[in-house]
């Protein structure tokens, strides 16, 4: 996919005026982040599990390669494969290779957002295998030509009218509006498909090393009926997933699907190890899990590592006021919002995604809901320092941090100037206290006005307040002598 | 190699060559010790109150579910719910104790064992266990249980006995490794209420791709 990262203000000027697409993004606001706070009302040992498993979530980090050999090893014993990948290239030739070994004409695939980050749909298809998406949002966007704008619900940008036009053009029935009526269409021309394929690929949400087991989750039955019905399942996932044992993977999922959706479990969560056994009767013949890098190995022992603990839950977007406002096209790449503006500069080019990190407030509710407790916000300013380390960041924004920077080494100049400064937003605002337009702000002005400032600077405000303070605990002291202690 | 590059990078990162006799031992102990994390109080339930829970839970992820006295009563209301929803045909895992049971009931109902096709309207399966916590079924592969009659037809009619409820899915993961003897089945499934998508805008829909009903017969015992 085309990377637009570099345009991602562009993108996000003409999202906002893109009716379509704000009412889209209403439903996410109403729906997600509600049925989030719902599930965890539900469960009160819920952050206790999120301490948990940020702390396991470290503990194999710093155990990652003895983790994944053990689960090679078990895939292996099962009379499974294990490809290596360094890079988005290397996957997808290996899956190629895979493909033309089982003389494979059409691939059906379940959701997997590493599918997506190594481009594998337009490789096969150069290659002349053809993929076909069987995740109902993922089936509706292929059929636009279209590229998910969200990690688990990837039509999250399309209203009802998209997908009714899409379905008339492509399965030629009558035009309809209701979404039942279109999911029957759907199920009905995939049906067809999954019989027909002679390879299912799916991604993996954990890796098990103890029984060298991957597991997915879905809530449409799509990815089991993927993996269960060609002769050959390929599994493509990355480094970061592997968890030691059942038990472990327990305490993710019990903090994922909560997470996600809000619901209280996915509906199948399903384990795969390995290829049929010699007295099953159904059950694909050949397994493969593709193991993709793709720049994690180099998030590890740095700041980023931290984002290696990333379980794919899409919380941190769900609740974002920028992700909400401009949705996930905007960002430019696969993985959107805060997550997104982490991995993007790693996986990409810090100087094509330098503008993801700064399109954020830092208002830190990414961090706040997320489940494994990923610093978002310290990671994307990592991702600033590097912009600036790297003199990536435009000249104004340069001389205007510089400028900054002057001043706020030098308290006395700084504190004389936010008065001044203070003084004429004051002026300026007049007696509305509304500030029209401002010099260098029209970004800001443009959309909306500034409020004026009501009252004293910080620095004028907290002296005072000290000043307050002191004065109190001096009567006191005075007509109290011997509660001195309590009031230390 | 890419595997030995991989591998080098991950050393790298972590600051260290081969991990040491010792961190090796240990992150294999771990493994080996299969040590439960914590476990929410919901379903740290007695016997009795775990069952409830199973049923609650199960009805609100949208399972239907038929409480029965015993094993025997089974043919026949499957032959009332296969009746009620006009379905000639149903196709059985081969596990043995679905032969048993005497099937008489079904009257011109056709009753067939094997794997699922597509078309297929309804499928009977047992179930390897039930998990209170979020009324899931637990079901896996193997010679009498092809995985899809779990996903491929209309409608999945699941058999649970009662004695087969667990708290959580710690209990359930213990259990498999006993039955199993440790060696994983080729699948393991974890259902919970029917097939889904919310996809197109953001609205629940039941019966995406899997199962649009899922039944749930419960056997006390």
């Amino acid at each position: 996919m085309q990377i637009t990262s570099p345009a991602f203000k562009q993108n996000a000027r003409i999202a906002l005026k893109d009716a379509g697409l704000q009412k889209a993004l209403g439903n996410l606001k109403a729906g997600f982040p509600v049925k989030r706070a719902q599930a965890i009302a539900r469960l009160p040992e819920f952050d206790a599990l999120r301490d948990e498993a940020r702390d396991l979530k470290n503990h194999i980090l710093e155990n990652l390669d003895i983790y994944l050999e053990q689960f090679e090893s078990k895939v292996q014993q099962q009379g499974g494969h294990v490809h290596w990948c360094r890079s988005s290239d290397e996957a997808c030739k290996t899956i190629l290779d895979i493909c033309k070994q089982v003389d494979a004409k059409t691939v059906t695939k379940g959701k997997s957002m590493v599918s997506e980050e190594i481009n594998l749909n337009d490789y096969l298809e150069k290659n002349g295998v053809t993929p076909v998406e069987t995740d109902l949002g993922e089936y509706i966007l292929q059929l636009r030509g279209d590229h998910p704008s969200h990690i688990i619900a990837p039509a999250i940008h399309l209203n009802l009218e998209d997908v009714s036009e899409a379905f008339h053009q492509h399965h030629h029935r009558p035009k309809s509006y209701d979404p039942a009526v279109l999911m029957q269409e759907a199920r009905e021309v995939l049906r067809e498909q999954f019989v027909a394929a002679d390879v299912g690929i799916t991604g993996a949400n954990f890796l098990v090393a103890e029984t060298g087991s991957t597991l997915i989750v879905t809530n449409e039955g799509n990815g089991d009926l993927t993996q269960t019905l060609p002769k050959t399942h390929i599994v493509v996932t990355s480094i970061e997933k592997v968890v030691p044992t059942l038990e472990d993977m327990t305490l993710f999922l019990r903090l994922l699907a909560r997470s996600a959706t809000g619901q209280e479990f996915t509906v199948y969560n399903t384990l795969s190890s390995g290829p049929r056994r010699d007295n099953d009767q159904d059950g694909p013949e050949n397994f493969h899990v593709v193991l993709v890098d793709n720049g994690r190995s180099d998030m590890l022992g740095g700041e980023l590592q931290d984002m290696l603990r990333c379980i794919r839950c899409s919380a941190c977007m769900n609740h974002c006021p920028v992700y909400g406002a401009v949705g996930g096209h905007s960002y430019g790449w696969v993985y959107p919002g805060p997550m997104g503006s982490v991995l993007t500069p790693q996986m990409v080019g810090i100087e094509k995604a330098a503008l993801l990190p700064n399109a954020s407030t830092f208002c830190g509710k990414c961090e706040s809901v997320c489940p494994v407790r990923i610093p978002l916000p310290k990671l994307m300013r990592h991702w600033r320092e590097k912009e600036f380390e790297r003199h990536l960041s435009p000249k104004a924004v340069r001389y205007g941090i510089g400028g900054w920077a002057f001043f706020a080494k030098r308290p006395g100049l700084y504190r004389l100037l936010s008065r001044g400064s203070n003084l004429a937003l004051r002026l300026l605002g007049g007696r509305k206290r509304l500030i029209h337009r401002l010099p260098l702000g029209a970004g800001w002005t443009d959309g909306r006005d500034m409020p004026a400032p009501s009252g004293k600077t910080f620095m004028q405000q907290w002296r005072a307040k000290q000043q307050a303070q002191q004065k109190q605990q001096h009567t006191q002291q005075r007509t109290q002598p011997s509660s001195q202690e309590q009031q230390s | 190699m890419s595997r030995a590059e991989i591998m080098n990078n991950i050393r790298r990162g972590l600051r260290r060559g081969e991990a040491s006799a010792e961190q090796r031992a240990a992150a294999l102990a771990r493994i080996e010790a299969r040590a439960n994390n914590l476990i929410p109080r919901r379903a740290q339930l007695p016997r009795a109150e775990q069952v409830a829970l199973f049923k609650t839970m199960a009805l609100d992820a949208a399972a239907e579910l038929i409480e029965l006295d015993s094993i025997e009563q089974a043919p026949g209301a499957i032959a009332n719910w296969m009746t009620t929803q006009q379905i000639p045909e149903l196709v059985c895992a081969s596990d043995a104790a679905l032969q048993a049971l005497d099937w008489s009931a079904l009257g011109t109902i056709n009753r067939l064992e094997r794997v699922a096709q597509a078309g297929d309207l309804a499928s009977l399966t047992g179930s390897f266990a039930g998990i209170a916590e979020t009324g899931t079924l637990m079901l896996h592969s193997g010679s009498t249980s092809p995985t899809t009659l779990n996903f491929l037809p209309d409608n999945h009619l699941v058999i649970l006995h009662e004695s087969r409820i667990v708290g959580v899915y710690e209990e359930a993961w213990k259990l498999l490794r006993h039955a199993t003897a440790g060696q994983m089945p080729r699948t393991v499934n974890l259902i919970t209420g029917p097939s889904r998508s919310a996809d197109i805008e953001q609205k629940l829909q039941m019966g995406a791709h899997g199962p649009r009903t899922l039944v749930i017969f419960l056997i006390r015992d």
